[in-house]
């Protein structure tokens, strides 16, 4: 009864299911943090905005963001992977979402954010429906765990429009 | 003679009865962690409720190893979520984040691309030749949970079959001498 295989497996056992719960626990202790992140996006200018050869309309513009997002951290965070994207509704589609730049916030002190960058990946319409749009700049987060539940929200910034006409 | 005769026959009586005994356990062991798997499957709504990952294509959030639990839920899909999909003529599904969204307003049909956190381009290469968006029926679920290392196990299972073997078999060998 008390040989060897017994006890080792008794100690296995022991240890895989404090470990799993000291996981469970971390994961959970994520709920009482309430973030408040605060971030703010300009539009610089639109570089370009033209039809591409197969109809589609693509812009390509500048953008400015600023956003502090320490309060997002907690020390169960490996990361933070953020991104801005526009959103839209053309007469075809409900919804469109393209992203337009994104980032990997590995540290809280990396979290204060000012950055000017044109867009990262191209913003490419379902079609020719982008001249005069109004659109979002929303700033999504997506908090990845050491261990555990991920976490994702978001920041909707509205009233941007684009050019009337391609140049 | 008498008496040789019946220490086999006892010896023989013990054995048929543990050997029955071991069995049933055994295959409690096997039964219970395919009620567990399917009970997962209902609750979570996808056909693999949890997935190792493979490829490094989304460290450092994700690396070789970890394992992710999944969800499959009537929800839309939206930018920004992980999702675990599989492309036509491709055996092996893919676990990378949606960045753009196209739903249409008629049908609700979505168009999705998809890209690894620590790729430099879309999946545009890896998807079908001439495949320019991942469609729903593309997607088995999105990543909820996530737990690091314990995909390894699998990893090295799968890799290098004699660990394997020789763990199945000391299993079984626990199994059989254990008298509890």
């Amino acid at each position: 009864m008390h040989s060897f295989g017994y006890r080792a497996n008794a100690l296995l056992t022991f240890a895989l299911t404090i470990l799993a719960l000291m996981c469970a626990l971390a994961s959970f202790s994520d709920n009482f943090n309430f973030p408040s992140p605060s971030a703010e996006i300009q539009i610089v200018k639109f570089n370009w905005f033209q039809k591409q050869p197969h109809g589609n309309d693509e812009v390509s513009l500048t953008l400015n963001i600023t956003a502090d997002l320490q309060s997002l951290f907690t020390w169960n965070t490996k990361q933070i992977f953020i991104f801005v994207a526009a959103e839209y509704e053309t007469p075809q589609n409900s919804l469109n979402q393209v992203s337009l730049w994104d980032a990997i916030i590995p540290e809280k002190e990396h979290a204060k954010l000012w950055i000017q960058t044109a867009n990262k990946y191209r913003f490419v319409d379902q079609g020719s429906n982008l001249r005069g749009k109004e659109f979002n700049l929303t700033l999504h987060w997506h908090v990845m765990p050491k261990t555990g539940k991920m976490f994702a929200d978001k920041l909707v910034m509205s009233g941007f429009r684009l050019p009337e006409e391609h140049r | 003679m008498g008496w040789i005769g019946d220490t086999a026959d006892s010896i023989k009586s013990i054995q048929i009865r543990q050997l029955l005994t071991q069995g049933v356990s055994l295959g409690m062991i096997v039964t219970s962690a395919l009620i567990i798997w399917k009970a997962l499957m209902c609750i979570t709504g996808s056909e693999s409720p949890v997935v190792v990952v493979l490829s490094g294509s989304m460290e450092p959030g994700f690396k070789r190893g970890d394992i992710l639990f999944l969800h499959m839920s009537k929800d839309p899909i939206r930018a920004g979520e992980i999702v675990v999909f599989n492309v036509d003529g491709r055996e092996i599904p893919i676990v990378h984040r949606v960045i753009k969204v196209h739903e249409r307003q008629d049908t609700g049909e979505v168009d999705v691309l998809t890209k690894g956190d620590n790729n430099y381009g879309d999946d545009r290469l890896l998807y079908a030749q001439g495949q320019l968006w991942l469609q729903r029926h593309h997607i088995m679920g999105r990543a909820v949970g996530f737990l690091p290392y314990v995909g390894w196990v699998t990893i090295i299972m799968t890799e290098k079959p004699i660990i394997k073997y020789i763990l199945i078999g000391a299993l079984g060998l626990l199994v059989i001498t254990s008298k509890d």
